[in-house]
């Protein structure tokens, strides 16, 4: 059996509690590499929650969460040193904002955004750097020129991709995205997602996305978790579940979209 | 008037066990900075109240201390902190470089190569050298334990993108003895050198800020740069006006409201010492 | 029995009910025993009203609409993959690597040009970006979109326009099944038969197909054989 025929993000049993309220429970699922997760649900209904626990933002109170490092073993994240933690954060990972603010920089240029996590895992020639960053600029479509302006004069689709490379530009192999098209324009959401997915694609990304918006879900992803009051109670093919509803909560958030 | 009107050098003697507490745990681990319970000092914060505090923990009446402000023995802040320390701790004081034992410092470090028996004090205003990119201390705490110093070298990254060059002149940073990165207080980078495998110990404070750090005598100090755009130590292409010396890191002093400028040694003791050897520099006409 | 063996796709008692819980969980019946086959090489074609649920059986056999109870077995990659059963994982990799689908409407996703649109499946599987795109031209030049409208995304096409670039995205890659929802349906005579000629092509290929058309006269030069899907009505 060949490396890709092993999932790179394991869950077994995952919940959380906070006291007698519940965060989730009882999550278990596969991510392979070069697969796009939706988790969908209406605010509440405990994907942030599942986002936090899979990124180990929060210690689960039951279940774990299993991933493949780079050197090909599978650990268990709640035994990971906080070293290496943060280093997988910053190599392997990485985690996409609704708000490009939280996982920006904002008071260095777009290209020691970019350069940030090569500096971080120890490149020291500038040169290298700034090419690199040029680069990602490029992929995600913010124009050359603007390298060493501030993500403050940027737009929000512009931070927003700037962002993503940001993240991207340590090739890592799995990546969060917290509704990342939230507060955009919908033209500008198009453009995004557009971008994402050709990304996703070329660089066989494995991608858990939080979002409650049902065409964003349609458009990346190839699987889908339908997530209510805790508890993942759909999950399939993004197209069987959203063509083909089973659960009653589910054909009720199908039929509340406006067709395409 | 025979009863003593202050403790030995000002702190009560509990106070000055806690400091040495905290600068033998700074020197035990090069370049971290230990917290420490810093006083209130009979001068306003900014004026050298850690590096005060530093000094009077470590002074015993046999010291000989001196005391410099941007290399200067006679401003009225190493002079009233010179007259501090006379009055409450009553020990000699110089202004010669080679005789200090105690050399308390703001912004410089002498020319005059440091000795194993000498020890400099730093007056620091801000010693987190991560500050500038991420506010948080819990975070620049957590950064330092797990020597995570790429944000260093993003500061460094941006004087390039913005200036063409590492454009940061002075608190340069510095790697201590291959492990944490530290700011060496606003000393010019053209000091940085000094500090590396120097035969002198090394001591910080930060009043203000309740830290004490400490390079121990011959240590390795780097300062942080990229390979395509190394450290570079600057000074002024000009030779002292006074004393002629090509080596020493130079002010410019302004001297007449047409634009007449002329470079002098910073560090007056130098300067003098040369000056007393029969060095002269070329004076600009304006004074001449 | 030997060729039994030799199907590519195979049916057998498939079924397939909505339910509406909506609408106070009302049962909806599709379909039941659906059972036929598809063999290398060989176009079946579907027949029977509007509603018979035609597309429902194409949807199933394409993992589309989840199958309630029997067997949809497709030959993949020397295996035998029941899709009725299968993991998501399974499911997507035979429709990269087995199943294609053309279907009535073009899911364009916005600002990718048609180009990329025709290419994509070939990228997915593999081929350069380069020579995927050349196919593509040549697949849509065959099909009479004009060059001009290539690098524009397929949503500002006329609905005939964009059937063929959807046509053309679904012949592209060589899959070795292939589901046709009424491939020629806002067609012109041309385009008709260019579309009747890939599907000869195909055959050629060994590819099996199953399709629905309502052109009798494109049936006609299509269908190897013809399964009247009125026998698999559900009953309530």
């Amino acid at each position: 059996m060949s490396m890709m025929d092993q999932p790179l993000l394991m869950t077994e049993g995952l919940g959380k509690s906070y006291g007698r309220q519940l965060g989730c429970r009882d999550v278990s699922f596969n991510l392979y590499e070069g697969e796009v997760l939706a988790i969908v649900g209406e605010s509440g209904s405990g994907k942030s929650t599942l986002l936090q626990l899979l990124s180990t933002q929060m210690a689960p109170t039951a279940g774990r969460v299993c991933y493949r490092m780079r050197d090909g073993v599978t650990r268990d994240l709640a035994t990971l040193g906080e070293a290496e933690r943060r280093f997988l954060y910053r190599t392997d990972w990485g985690y996409v904002h609704q708000d490009p603010a939280m996982g920006l920089r904002m008071k260095v240029s777009a290209g020691a955004n970019v350069g940030e996590r090569l500096m971080a895992v120890g490149w020291e020639h500038y040169g290298r750097i700034r090419k690199s960053a040029q680069s990602w600029l490029e992929r995600v479509e913010i124009e050359v020129g603007r390298i060493d302006d501030s993500p403050h004069t940027y737009s929000g689709g512009m931070r927003q991709r700037l962002q993503i490379a940001r993240n991207l530009v340590t090739e890592p192999r799995l990546i969060f995205m917290d509704e990342p098209t939230g507060g955009l324009d919908v033209s500008v959401q198009a453009r995004l997602l557009d971008l994402l997915r050709n990304l996703v694609a070329e660089l066989g990304l494995a991608v858990v996305i939080v979002t409650h918006d049902l065409a964003v879900a349609r458009l990346l992803s190839h699987r889908i978790m339908v997530m209510k009051e805790g508890r993942v109670i759909e999950t399939g093919l993004t197209d069987q579940v959203l063509d083909d509803p089973r659960e009653p909560y589910t054909q009720l958030l199908v039929s509340s979209i406006l067709p395409a | 008037m025979n009863a003593p009107a202050y403790n030995f050098a000002y702190l009560d003697e509990q106070t000055k066990r806690m400091i040495r507490r905290a600068i033998l745990k700074a020197i035990a681990i090069p370049g971290y900075q230990v917290p420490f319970a810093s006083r209130e000092m009979p001068m306003p914060y900014g004026w050298g109240t850690g590096g005060v505090q530093v000094t009077a923990a470590i002074l015993g009446p046999d010291d000989t201390l001196k005391v410099i402000d941007q290399g200067s023995d006679d401003t009225t802040n190493a002079i009233s902190i010179r007259k501090f320390f006379e009055k409450t701790a009553g020990v000699a004081t110089t202004t010669t470089t080679s005789e200090a034992t105690v050399i308390q410092t703001r912004h410089r470090i002498p020319e005059a190569p440091l000795q194993e028996h000498q020890v400099l004090v730093y007056q620091v205003p801000i010693p987190e050298p991560l500050r500038f990119l991420e506010p948080r201390e819990t975070e620049t705490r957590r950064m330092h334990a797990l020597a995570e110093y790429g944000l260093m070298h993003v500061k460094l990254y941006e004087d390039i993108a913005h200036h063409g060059h590492i454009a940061t002149s002075y608190a340069y940073p510095v790697k201590v003895n291959a492990r944490y990165v530290m700011d060496p207080s606003p000393t010019p980078k053209f000091d940085n050198p000094k500090m590396d495998d120097c035969p002198a110990l090394q001591l910080f404070g930060a009043g203000r800020e309740k830290r004490i750090y400490a390079v121990p005598p011959h240590t390795t100090v780097v300062s942080l740069d990229f390979e395509d755009h190394p450290f570079e130590r600057y000074r002024h292409e000009a030779p002292c006006a006074l004393c002629g010396a090509t080596d020493s890191y130079l002010d410019e002093v302004v001297i007449d409201d047409r634009g007449g400028r002329m470079f002098v040694c910073s560090d007056t003791d130098h300067c003098e010492t040369r000056r007393a050897d029969g060095h002269r520099g070329v004076q600009p006409e304006a004074l001449a | 029995m030997e060729r039994a063996n030799t199907a590519m796709l195979q049916l057998k008692d498939a079924a397939k009910t909505f339910t509406m819980h909506l609408q106070g969980g009302i049962r909806l019946p599709v379909v039941a025993g659906v059972t036929f086959d598809a063999h290398p090489g060989e176009c079946v074609v579907l027949s029977g009203p509007s509603g018979a649920g035609k597309s429902s059986i194409l949807k199933i056999i394409f993992g589309n609409y989840r199958c309630d109870s029997g067997r949809v077995a497709v030959r993949h990659q020397g295996n035998v993959v029941d899709i009725a059963a299968a993991e998501p994982r399974q499911i997507l990799d035979l429709r990269k690597n087995t199943i294609g689908y053309v279907s009535q409407f073009l899911r364009a996703v916005p600002r990718v040009a048609a180009l990329d649109v025709v290419a994509e499946p070939l990228i997915v599987a593999g081929v350069s970006r380069d020579e995927a795109r050349e196919r593509a031209g040549a697949l849509l030049r065959r099909l009479n979109i004009p060059e001009r409208l290539w690098m524009l995304p397929p949503s500002t096409f006329s609905g005939g326009e964009q059937q063929r670039v959807n046509i053309a995205r679904g012949f592209l890659p060589d899959l070795p099944l292939l589901l046709l929802d009424e491939p020629t349906a806002s067609l012109d005579a041309a385009n008709r038969a260019v579309v009747v000629a890939l599907i000869e092509e195909k055959k050629r290929k060994s590819v099996a197909m199953v399709a629905i058309v309502h052109d009798d006269d494109v049936r006609e030069q299509i269908a190897d054989r013809v399964v009247d899907v009125t026998k698999f009505a559900a009953v309530a």
